[in-house]
This record gives C-alpha cells, structure tokens and sequence, in this order.
C-alpha cells in the first residue's frame, strides 16, 4: 500500500508497504529517518518515541496505515534547523543534555528528548516528581536518569519551559500514548500481523555509514 | 568538555548498528532453537527456499571453515550440527528482501529434534549419570575442573581455617543465591556485511572488541584475518554482553553466500536469546570472628551456572575466587568457586562479573556477623577493612590506595533523607501524600499506611582489567599534522565507544598532551591496531593509557625536530602549550604549525599494564589482577511491608576513581552502575524452567529500573592516585554496581527483619517469610 504523511513538516509518500509494518519501520527503513529507535517494538521503553498529530505515541505501536494523512514529529525535527541540522541550532531539551551529561550510549536519548519537549511544552517549570512521571514510560540503561533530571530541569530554567513549538491538537484514534505510567502493555509488534507481499526496501534512504565523532 | 558524539546523538543523526543502510542490502535472520537440549535428527530448508523473496538459506551444512568460536574456549558452534544445547540456540540463517520474508522463511524450515534431558541445576549437572554436555573436552581446564560439566574450578587457600574456626568465638553460616540478570542494552544487536572485491568481507557492527571479534571470526569464514575488516557501528549500550559474537558470523556467512551487503537486526525477544547473561550462583559462607570484630576466616563455596557454553566462565570463576571475601583482610581463607555447563542459557561477561555474585553473599554475612556481635554493621567493616599494604587471600599485597574505612565513612557521614518525604500538603492545610514516591508508585497502594524505613550498607573490591597473566594491551595511532596553519591531532584507536565516553577522553588526553585545541577522533576500526575489550572497567587506563603513552612520544619527536632545526638545549625539559612550544618558565619558542611544517608526524603504539600471574589451580595464590577498584554505598529503602513493595528513596555512593579524568563521565559510570545493581536487588531476573526455557524475555516481562524507581544518587569522588596507572586513575565502571544490590537489600532487611538470602527481593520475600527461602 501507499502511505502519505507529513514529517517533521515535510510531506512524504513510502510505496509498498506491507500492512504490517508499523510507523517505526517506515520512518526508519522507507523514509530515512532512523533517529527513532528500535529498542524493544513492544511500547515499552519509549525509544521510538515520536508526535503524532501532536500526541506522544510509541511509533513502534502505531500501523503505518494509521499514519496516512497525519502529521509525525521526530527528533529529527526538534532541533530549529530541522532535519540534518549540525547541532548549531539545538533546540534547548537538546542542548542540555549534552551538556548535562545526559547522553551516554545514546539509545534512549531521542525518545527522552521527545518526551521531555512535550512535558516542558505543557508544564513549564516542573517538580521533579512531574519530570519523573512524564519520562517514565522511557527506559534509560546507561545513567540512572540523574543527568536526565538535571537535563530538564536546565531546558526548563532556560526556557521558562517553552518547549518546542507544537500545535498540538486532538488526537483521532490511532497512536496510543506512550510516555505515561499505565500506558497499555505491549501489543505484539507489526511484523507479526496478517500477511501481505513483501515490498523492497529502504528505496528513499541515504546510504548510513559510521559516524567518525 | 562535551561528548564529540553527544550533538549527533541528540539530532538523532548518530549512526547506531541497527541504522545501517546499503543499496541492494537483504535481511538476515536466525532459525533457533525451541528446545534446551535436544538432538537434530533433521533439517529440511526446501520450504523456505522456495519462498519468493529468499536468497539463501545456510545450516551448519554450508559452513565453509571453522564450524565453533569462542572467547577462550571454542566450544560455541556457528549452527548447530546434531545436537542444541540450549533454547535459542542457532540453527539455520535466511536471507531475505525483506525482514518479515526472512522472519516466514525461517518459520517454514522443518527441523526434526529428539528432546534430550534437561541439565537444570548442580546436581543434575555433576550428580551420578549426568549427560555430558561437551564430551571430548580438550581445553585447559579440562584436567582440574572435577568434572567434564564443570568448566573451571578455582580454589584460594591461605592459612589455617580449620585452626581459626576452633578459635572462633562467633560464627555465622548462611546460603545465598543470586537471579539471572540480563545487561537489556537498549541497541539490539545488529551490523551490516558487505560483501567485497577481494573476496573478503567488511563488517559494520556493534561490538564491545573489534580484533577479538575479528580473531574469531576469520577462521569460521576461512578468511586471513585482513579481509575480515572490521568497523565499530553505534554502540547502544554493552554492559558486559557484546563480548561474545551474536550476529557477527552469521551476516558475514550470508553476505558472502549471496554476494549482497546483509543486515541482521535482533528484535528484543531474540536480543534475550542472542548474548549471554550474568551467571546466577548459589552461595554457602562461614565466617568466623572473635569477640570484639576481627575476622578469623571465611570459608565459601560458589557455584555459577555457566550455562550451556564456557564463554567468559573461566573468567568470572577467577574473579569470585579471588574476590570472594570481599575488601577485608581475613588471614584464614578457604573459597572455592565454580562455573558449570548446563542446558541453561549461556552466561558470560555482565558488569562486574563474578564479583557481584560474592558482594551480595560476603555483604549479607558482614551484616550477620555484625548482629551477632552486637555491633554496628560499618564499624564491623572498618575494623576488618583493607588498605594500602594488606595481602589478599591470593597472596597478593595492594601497593596502591584501598581507602574501604574511608568510603564507609564517608557515606555513613551523610545526613540520612528526611522522613516522610512523600508527605505533601493541600491548599486547606490538610496533608496528601504523594504516591509517586511511596511503594507502588502510581499503582495507588499506599498512603504511608504499612510504609516503613530502612538503611543498608555495602561495599565491595573490583578487579580492573584483564587478569590471571592475560597479555593486556591497547594501542593508539596518533597523528599531528599542520592544517590550515594550525597543529591538529588525529586519534585513530579501535577501542569501542559503547556510551561510557571514552571518545571524550581520548580527544581530552590529546588536548593535554600535545598543546592543541584540534582534536579528531577518527571511526576505530581494525586499520589500527587491537584496543582490548571495553569492559573490566579497562579502557580509560589502558586506551587511554595508549593515546597518552603515543600522544608523549609524538611530543618528544615535536621537540627532536625543533631542537634539530632551532637548536633549542634541553629539549626533554620543553612543554607543549597553546599550539606553542615553551619553555617551563612559560616562554613561547615557536608555534607547534612551523616545528611541524608540512611534515606530518605519525606514530602507532601500544600500551601495556604490569604483567599479572595466572591463579595457582589448587591454591589460587599469585599476582593475579593488575588494579582494584572500591566502591560503598548506603541505600535508604521504604518498604510497604504489607504489600512487600520497595522504594528506595536514596542510594549514596562514595568511589576512589584514582584521578577523574572526565568528572561528569565518572559520575555517570557511578549513578549508572548503582542503578544496574539496584534492579538486581529488586526487580531483574531472567526466570528459567527446570525445562531450561526462558519465560520472560521481553520488557514487559523483564523488568529494568524507570526514572520512578531510582533514587536521588548523591556521590563522593575520592581521587587517591595509584602511581602505576596512567595519570593515577583507577577504572570505575563495575565497582559501583557490586555494593548497590546488597546496600539495598540490606536496607529492606532493616526495615523488615526477613532474612532476604536472595536476589532479586520480590513481594512475596517479604510477606511471606518462607517463600523463596527455601
């Protein structure tokens, strides 16, 4: 099937692709964007991470098909300069991080920055319990979350919490909220849905190398 | 300074092993196993290659060379032949357009099994008939380990304890026993191999050891190790489990099977089939005291459940012998430690192997022998703590500093938490409690009914690199060149970059060294020589020992040729500064871009720890381990005990990191290890059948530490300088996670009174005072 999406306020269109796979997989393998991340494809550590119409979802849990016609936000898109942006135009979530020491590995960090930009957006000078709460659907194996805390509590000193412009608006169905304690369990991933015709693959991405630092 | 791969990690542009992408790149992935012990009658791939979209199908049938690997012993068949020896074991690979055709193809290929019997446990694995699992064994520990199910067997003995037991006024025995935890990475194993001209293959994968993956795979692929390249990917995460090949082999057999690039990514429940584990262990223990606190003797006995091949066993057998009565001085010791092959999951290298075992054990009986005296459970340790100048029960005297008393102290010195801390008030006046930081967080459980508080103390000794005799190096290519009319320095080193930082460190050493501000850190890769494994706490003094050491010698030359050509005296006694050479008084001479001119300076060297002994087989005394590492810790818990919930509400640490070369990136290691030992003591297990089989690999199962079950982590940096390391540091990243677990589990005991004699804690220990004690 095709699917026809916005990203990160560019439009996109991935061709063939099977019913099964899910938002993650396009973004990652059709659209070039693998900076959400693959770590669990069951909703429960938060590394995919993404916005859908403004809503935090695991995209790791939302069908590609129900992504048509919508609007995705990825780390990709946080930063001002937008996608391919080289780091001189951070968003402040990003800048504290690594300035905090917040990124070690650096698995968890898209889907805590995703996560950390949405509280920021709604609650503007967070306690601590508040930051705990609204991180804690993403699992982080490197830093036991100290810098992490000290990371927000930075973007939210400097930017009053402004958080990343969004126009968030109702979600209509499809993404599940991902980001909060008591979000549903994991369903099974997309890979093991109904069949359909295996389509090739990866045809709209770069060619990913190693990174020299 | 910040990370140089912290922006492209926060833009999400930083390259991990599962984000590689190639032109004309198939999917990869791995037929395994259902059963723990099984013959392989047959194997039938017709079905799957038939399907539309599959490129190859292999079995051990197709393997063109070396058909096992390991670290030490190679004994871990590439795919199986006729027999699996544990569930998930490898059994045939597909290779695919698509991942989920791969997935299919796999599920079509018929597999004929005989289930065998299941070794489950030691008696099963050592009692009279047991199978044996490896017959034939030829490695070196073969002859000494008691039995052909037993893959090493290490004793230390010092002393009398026989003697010391008659003269032992107080005794305390007790059984411990410590789960299966898993290191959950977040990066799933995964890499690219891309087939090339040459015939050879270039591999882009996650690893935590690039040469020693690289050592091991050559043979299976009947390859000369130089078209067998490898290239470090994004690294998410290590933890002790990409030591052992996962994927590595398999992509590179199906990339040169079908001439395309291939990809294999794990998803997470493979991921807890694909690495090996922490050895869970059962632990015995007598210590014997006088009256007023001096230990007399320790006697133990641990078993570690290897699993179904040797990976790093020999390895953890070493370390808990050696490290099995902990940071004490006992001059009576009898410890012997075991690691046995069953039909469990293999298990290998988790941070702070072998030592996390005996720190739980050794840890929980200072505490019993503490109450049976009568006496403060720090002050017991202090009084029998070692310091610079004790000899180990190896043997082996600690020439550099062991502060143990001062580390106690010093978190003992900490005002505890307030009480109560959950208590919040209304706008009326009346109080609330918050319930995200009581038991059972926002389960609503509680309201501080049942809540009780507890506060426990641990403190544990830590190898540092490679040990028993091990040829320890690293090496670091540095290049300085004038670019721009500007000195820059070039890092080229293979040591795996696996989050701890160490990129940072080395662009930090070169800084410091050579006087410039340019700074690159180029992709390791086996272009360059071998940088050792990161892990064993090991590559900040052993790579960056090796940038430094190379870093210097690159210097002297910068000097040799400047007093060549300006005829400067006293060349060894000039500095490098601000891209200048100078003078000790401070006076610049040239700028480091005219000494240098176009003429690049280039040097590849290595760097070598002092020599280490291996273990007497009998006695275990020698020189075995090269740096000690210590690390204490108070845990403050509140339990809900009718529930048997924990919170820990605070976990402090105080760590001797030597010198802190990176003080931001020494904390985390610090917060970071005190988290992973922390789920040990509560929540993570990876549970097995006596069928041998996993019930809960995935993470809605298996458990790990969110941001509402950590503790605020308050540390105390000690910098004592050992002068046979590098800049005086001391490796830090496994100390902190051996005394985080039985701080913790002290701290429930006191709030509970139950004995606790294993981890993870579950609600029923604590409710239930028989259940799981048996």
């Amino acid at each position: 099937m095709r699917v026809n999406l916005t990203v990160n306020g560019r439009p996109h269109t991935a061709d063939d692709v099977w019913e099964g796979e899910s938002l993650l997989y396009v973004l990652r393998e059709r659209l070039g964007l693998p900076g959400s991340k693959n770590a669990c494809e069951q909703g429960e550590c938060g590394s995919c991470t993404v916005r859908l119409d403004g809503d935090l979802v695991c995209a790791c849990l939302v069908a590609a098909g129900q992504a048509e016609g919508r609007e995705v936000t990825t780390v990709e898109g946080l930063a001002q300069g937008g996608e391919g942006d080289g780091g001189d135009r951070l968003a402040p979530i990003q800048r504290a991080f690594v300035e905090a020491g917040a990124v070690q590995c650096g698995f968890c960090t898209p889907g805590l920055l995703m996560a950390a930009d949405d509280l920021l957006a709604r609650v503007p000078d967070p306690a601590d319990a508040d930051i705990r709460e609204a991180l804690s659907g993403n699992l982080c194996r490197c830093t036991g979350y100290e810098t992490i805390l000290d990371a927000v509590r930075l973007a939210a000193t400097r930017t009053g919490g402004a958080g990343t412009p969004e126009a968030p608006e109702a979600p209509e169905g499809g993404g599940r909220p991902c980001a909060s304690p008591g979000r549903p369990r994991g369903s099974p991933s997309a890979a093991t849905g109904p069949a359909g015709p295996a389509g090739p693959v990866g045809s709209a991405s770069p060619c990913r190398a190693p990174t020299a630092c | 300074m910040p990370r140089p791969d912290g922006v492209l990690k926060v833009t999400g542009e930083f390259a991990y092993s599962s984000d590689l992408w190639h032109e004309d790149m198939l999917w990869g992935h791995t037929l395994r196993s259902p059963h723990a012990h099984a013959r392989v009658d047959g194997i039938d791939i017709s079905e799957a290659l038939a399907l539309p979209g599959v490129h190859a199908v292999l079995t051990h049938d197709d393997l063109p060379a070396a058909t096992h690997y390991g670290l030490e012993i190679q004994d871990q068949p590439v795919l199986a032949k006729d027999v699996v020896r544990y569930e998930g074991e490898p059994v045939a690979l597909v290779a695919a357009d698509h991942p989920e055709t791969a997935r299919r193809a796999a599920a079509r290929i018929r597999v004929a099994y005989t289930e065998l019997p299941v070794v489950h446990d030691e008696a099963g694995a050592t009692g009279p008939g047991a199978p044996v699992l490896h017959p034939g064994r030829t490695d070196h520990h073969a002859g000494h380990a008691g039995h052909p199910n037993i893959v090493h067997r290490q004793p230390v003995v010092r002393g009398d304890v026989a003697a010391a037991a008659r003269d032992a006024d107080v005794v305390v025995t007790g059984a411990y026993e410590v789960g299966m935890q898993d290191q959950a990475f977040l990066g799933p194993e995964s890499g690219l191999a891309v087939p090339a001209e040459d015939g050879g293959v270039d591999l882009y994968i996650a690893t935590q050891w690039l040469h020693v993956d690289q050592k091991q795979l050559a043979p299976v692929l009947g390859l000369p190790p130089d078209k067998v390249r490898l290239t470090l990917a994004g690294v998410g995460g290590a933890f002790g489990a990409r030591e052992d090949l996962s994927m590595q082999a398999h992509a590179c057999l199906l990339a040169l099977r079908t001439g395309r690039p291939v990809k294999i990514v794990y998803n997470r429940y493979e991921s807890f089939f694909g690495h090996v584990h922490r050895h869970p262990a059962k632990l015995a223990y007598e210590h014997g005291a006088t009256r007023d606190g001096r230990l007399l003797y320790v006697k133990a006995r641990i078993v570690l459940d290897g699993g179904a091949y040797a990976s790093s066993s020999p390895a953890v057998v070493g370390n808990a012998a050696s490290l099995g009565v902990g940071p004490y001085e006992v001059p009576n010791v009898h410890v012997e430690a075991v690691a046995l092959y069953t039909n469990n999951p293999p298990c290998g290298a988790m941070r702070g192997f072998g030592a996390v075992q005996a720190c739980f054990a050794y840890e929980a009986q200072m505490d019993k022998l503490a109450a049976a005296l009568g006496m403060d459970p720090v002050e017991l340790r202090q009084r029998n703590a070692m310091s610079e100048g004790s000899t180990l029960p190896t043997g082996q005297t600690v020439d550099s500093p062991a502060p143990v008393a001062e580390l106690l102290r010093r978190v003992k010195a900490r005002p505890l938490p307030p009480e109560r801390q959950w208590e919040t008030t209304r706008a009326d006046g009346s109080l609330a409690a918050d319930v995200r930081a009581l038991p059972g967080g926002l389960s609503n459980t509680t309201h501080g009914e049942g809540v009780v508080r507890g506060v426990g103390y641990a403190v544990g000794i830590k190898n540092v690199g490679f040990s028993e005799g091990f040829d320890d190096y690293s090496t670091a290519r540095v290049r300085l060149e004038t670019l721009g009319g500007e000195a820059v320095a070039t890092v080229h080193t293979a040591m795996a970059e696996v989050g701890q930082g160490g990129v940072t460190v080395h662009a930090q050493i070169a800084r410091t060294e050579l006087g410039v501000t340019q700074v690159g850190i180029l992709p390791a890769d086996t272009r360059v020589g071998s940088a050792g494994s990161t892990s064993a706490s090991r590559q900040t003094y052993m790579t960056g020992g090796a940038v430094r050491n190379t870093c210097r010698a690159v210097r002297a030359e910068v000097l040799r040729r400047g007093a060549a050509r300006f005829g400067w005296p006293d060349p060894d006694r000039l500095l490098l500064e601000g891209g200048k050479v100078v003078t000790a008084d401070g006076e610049a001479l040239a700028a480091l871009a005219d000494v240098l001119g176009d003429e690049a300076i280039d040097l590849e060297l290595e760097f070598r720890h002092r020599p280490t002994q291996p273990f007497d087989p009998e006695t275990g005394q020698g020189f075995g381990h090269v740096q000690y590492s210590f690390c204490a810790h108070r845990a403050v818990v509140e339990v809900d005990t009718e529930l048997g919930l924990v919170k820990v509400v605070e976990l402090a640490a105080a760590q001797d990191v030597g010198k802190a070369i990176n003080p931001q990136a020494v904390v985390g290691q610090i917060h970071g290890g005190s988290v992973q030992g922390l789920g040990l003591a509560v929540m993570e297990e990876i549970l097995v059948g006596p069928d041998g089989r996993v019930r809960n690999p995935s993470f809605t199962d298996y458990l790990i530490p969110t941001v509402l079950d950590t503790p605020a982590m308050p540390v105390d940096v000690l910098e004592l300088a050992d002068e046979h390391a590098p800049y005086g540091l001391r490796g830090i990243g496994e100390a902190p996670t051996l005394s985080s677990t039985p701080a913790v589990v002290a701290a429930i005991r006191q709030a509970t009174g139950r004995a606790l004699r294993r981890v993870p804690v579950r609600p029923e220990h604590i409710v239930r005072p028989d259940a799981g004690q048996e």
